[in-house]
């Protein structure tokens, strides 16, 4: 009995292997990389429709726009060779590179550009990912080498929407972009399978400086496997590594240091009491450390910040800003005291449980916010249940998370505290605020422009709108058989220039 | 085949039963999937107009009653977060955690039958003795746990294989398997522990029964008795026992494939139940609840085979 019950087993096991079908990969000559990402691309991939950074950062390999970010955020041409702006500000007239092929061999032509741009604003139907795109009167096809947009209204941050992989050119003739992308990057889309990996191969027929790796592979790890994986050799470099498991590295790796570009904070609902009283949230900024939760939290690394814009922001950021609300417990108690909470208050903060280093934060700001006699608890939530409480729902008292800017604008860090806009999950709320804001998007001079929003970012720091903490560093530990890793200050992936040694 | 259509019937109702039970939990559990899609572009308009789009406007009996309908037709859907049909995105994985279940679960018969045997018949040895304190200690090691230890000793220092290194049965079928044989010892250990413990009380028991005696009386020798009486007797509620375990091991699986980063049901099961993807969930429990019952009928069927005593 018991063999025959063997024998049925083990057929059945042969079977379940065999009927996968072995298609079998030939060994080649040719170099490749695994990747690590902390969670798969749970998202469409069709680029109009990439909601999520960490699709938009993988999908930055595949697909461009009429123009794309350099290393240092700054825009130049991709799919499009040059560009004007007409005198009145609303009319951008592009014209394209020629030899632009997409990854089905296809020419790039101006019927392409016109159908991605109209298709990206939300023209034929589908929900646009770029709001300002709203402002897009029509697309012109004004011949076969150039495409013209008309705005509505002006924009001077018009351009850096074309960078975003929101706004790629896609072929108008490709039918289920959802399933099969195609692009025009320098490595061309294979495969995926659900929760395992997204691969990728190079581009041979890419206009630009062509990759030097041929196959990526993206392997979806979560967590402390990720760790395992690289000491074991299954994963060659990943991105985001906190400061614990890069001592658990040691040095077999490459260590590249950079920022993350966010801006963390213990973001207050400034609608809710305590946090409505500017005193309390001054006490607060006075009873927190930001030295002494960068060295408790992140052995000394980040870089501290005061305001919501993080310092990769060049010309808007304000370095200062930052020793704003030095460490006072005497001038806490006393501002808590003028508020009417002469014994401090109890209050909840609300951390997404996945995101340690964020828990991290909120542990240490529990103990420095109880020597002025307030008593915070941590609520830990699934990232779900935050995105719909906290962030759409707005029902928290603070939380602490940080925020990205999804394209180089100080629009995309500052726009969010409009007292009217969709997504000011802090509910600040300054008529003085929003006339700079208003103020800001009517105004065409730059430099103009620029001293509007230091002085939003000026306000957000008097009005201790939230408790500013820092923008945190970030490692990527790489194979030491690789090398030339990029740093972007945008949320992006550059896999093309990363070669063997 | 009356038997066979009762059963089929109670599969049935189970399966409406659970599928139910998870469109309720999901109903109760904060979150919902369009916030997720949104993430953080989230406006009440374009959520709205996303609920519709998705369906999720109606209510739940409705969407229940057209997802049974559906699932019975063999469309499971499509998946909200990546925007595919569910059905092609589960035929890739069932075959992985189906390898990986069976894998342990004859790893469990082959320990646990000799040993069990062997431990029955030298009872008073010091050895045995020895191995049932073994025993007692390998059944209090659950399969994450002894998951990581392995994967520290077995992968890291002694490098036997490489952590992570999990390759797909379509592009090496025989790495697949090989890779697949650590995690199943994980999950095999304590169950065939229990196994072991089991098959010895039984043949210990069976083995103080009058037929033994007579059996011995006739003059056969230990190992004929052992084997042609006692042996097959005592397997009868070992039998029920690994039955249990078997659909034990297909849930057990799901905790394994985390720890050695298997992308098998598991992984897309506790994805998506955390990003609210309800029609992959969905999907996924009830081929699971299906897998169980099938076992259980298939357990059944054995025990008749077995003990022709029993109808």
């Amino acid at each position: 009995m018991k063999k025959r019950l063997l024998t049925i087993l083990s057929v059945l096991l042969t079977l379940t292997i065999a009927l996968g079908g072995c298609s079998g990969r030939k060994a080649g000559d040719s170099s490749r990389i695994t990747v690590g990402i902390p969670q798969d691309l749970e998202d469409s991939l069709d680029p109009h429709k990439a909601a999520a950074a960490g699709t938009r950062e993988v999908l930055f390999n595949v697909f461009e726009g009429l123009l794309k970010p350099d290393v240092n955020g700054d825009l130049i041409p991709a799919v499009a060779k040059e560009y004007t702006v007409s005198e009145d500000g609303l009319t951008y007239s592009f014209i394209l590179r020629e030899g632009v092929k997409f990854h089905d061999g296809s020419p790039v032509t101006a019927e392409d550009v016109k159908y991605s741009i109209e298709k990206s604003a939300g023209m034929t139907g589908e929900e646009s990912l770029i709001a300002a795109f709203s402002n897009i009167s029509r697309v012109d096809k004004v011949s076969d080498t150039q495409v013209d947009i008309v705005l509505k209204e002006n924009d001077v941050d018009f351009p850096a929407y074309l960078a975003s992989v929101n706004a790629a050119v896609i072929p108008a003739a490709n039918a289920a972009p959802d399933v099969t992308p195609i692009g025009t990057g320098p490595y061309k889309y294979v495969s995926r399978s659900p929760q395992e990996n997204i691969i990728m191969q190079r581009f041979d027929d890419y206009w630009g400086e062509k990759a030097y790796i041929k196959d990526v592979e993206f392997k979806v790890e979560a967590g402390d496997a990720m760790i395992m994986d690289l000491k074991g050799g299954s994963i060659d470099m990943c991105a985001r590594v906190s400061v614990t498991q890069v001592k658990q590295l040691g040095d077999e790796f490459d260590m590249y240091e950079g920022s993350m570009n966010l801006v963390q904070a213990l973001y207050l609902n400034n609608a809710v009491k305590p946090f409505d009283d500017l005193k309390v949230r001054q006490a607060m900024c006075y009873a927190t450390d930001t030295q002494e939760i960068l060295d408790l939290a992140f052995d000394g690394y980040g870089a501290p910040i005061g305001s919501s814009v993080f310092p990769a922001f060049g010309k808007y950021f304000i370095p200062e800003l930052a020793d704003k609300y030095p460490r006072d417990i005497a001038k806490a108690k006393e501002l808590l005291k003028e508020a009417g909470y002469p014994n401090g208050f109890d209050m909840t903060i609300t951390v997404p449980s996945n995101y340690i280093p964020h828990v991290d934060t909120a542990q240490v700001l529990v103990q420095q916010l109880k020597e002025v006699g307030i008593n915070a608890t941590i609520d830990q939530v699934e990232w779900n249940t935050w995105l719909s409480d906290v962030y759409a729902g707005r029902k928290y008292e603070s939380t602490v998370i940080g925020v990205d800017a999804s394209s180089m604008t100080a629009e995309a860090l500052l726009g969010r505290f409009y007292s009217k806009a969709d997504n000011n999950f802090t509910n600040y709320s300054n008529p003085e605020y929003d006339k700079l804001y208003e103020e800001s998007k009517v105004t065409l001079d730059d430099s103009k422009r620029t001293e509007l929003f230091k002085a939003m970012e000026t306000l957000l720091a008097e009005d201790a709108a939230n408790v500013y903490i820092q923008d945190m560093a970030e490692f990527v530990p790489m194979n030491k058989k690789y090398e030339g890793y990029v740093f972007y200050p945008l949320y992006v992936q550059d896999i093309a220039r990363i070669k063997l040694k | 085949m009356k038997y066979i259509g009762k059963k089929l019937i109670t599969m049935l109702i189970t399966v409406l039963i659970v599928t139910m039970l998870v469109f309720l939990a999901f109903r109760v559990i904060p979150g919902d999937p369009v916030s997720n899609m949104l993430g953080t572009s989230y406006t009440a308009e374009k959520a709205a107009r996303l609920r519709t789009q998705l369906g999720l406007d109606r209510p739940l009996p409705v969407r229940y009653a057209e997802w049974m309908k559906d699932f019975f037709f063999g469309d499971m859907g499509k998946s909200y977060t990546y925007g595919i049909p569910v059905r092609p995105m589960l035929a890739g994985k069932v075959p992985i955690t189906v390898t990986l279940t069976l894998i342990s679960f004859l790893l469990v018969v082959a320990i646990s039958i000799p040993l069990g045997i062997y431990t029955a018949k030298h009872e008073d040895k010091w050895y045995s003795k020895a191995i049932d304190v073994l025993n007692q200690i390998t059944m209090a090691v659950p399969p994450f746990f002894a998951g990581m230890i392995f994967t520290y000793l077995f992968g890291l220092i002694l490098k036997w294989f490489r952590p992570g290194g999990f390759v797909n049965y379509s592009i090496d079928p025989v790495g697949f398997v090989l890779y697949l044989i650590c995690p199943s010892i994980c999950i095999a250990l304590p169950k065939a522990a229990m196994t072991v413990r089991l098959l010895k009380s039984s043949v210990l028991g069976e083995s103080r029964l009058d037929y033994v005696r007579t059996a011995y009386s006739r003059g056969n020798s230990t190992n004929e008795v052992l084997y042609k009486h006692v042996f097959r007797n005592a397997l009868i509620p070992v039998i029920t026992f690994l039955g249990v375990t078997l659909a034990d091991i297909v849930a057990g699986s799901i905790i394994v494939e985390q720890v050695f980063s298997i992308p098998g049901l598991g992984r897309l099961l506790i994805t998506s139940i955390s990003t609210r993807d309800y029609p992959v969930a969905q999907a996924i429990i009830a081929i699971i609840a299906c897998i169980v019952i099938i076992i259980n009928f298939a357990v059944d069927i054995l025990y008749k085979v077995i003990d022709p005593r029993i109808r």
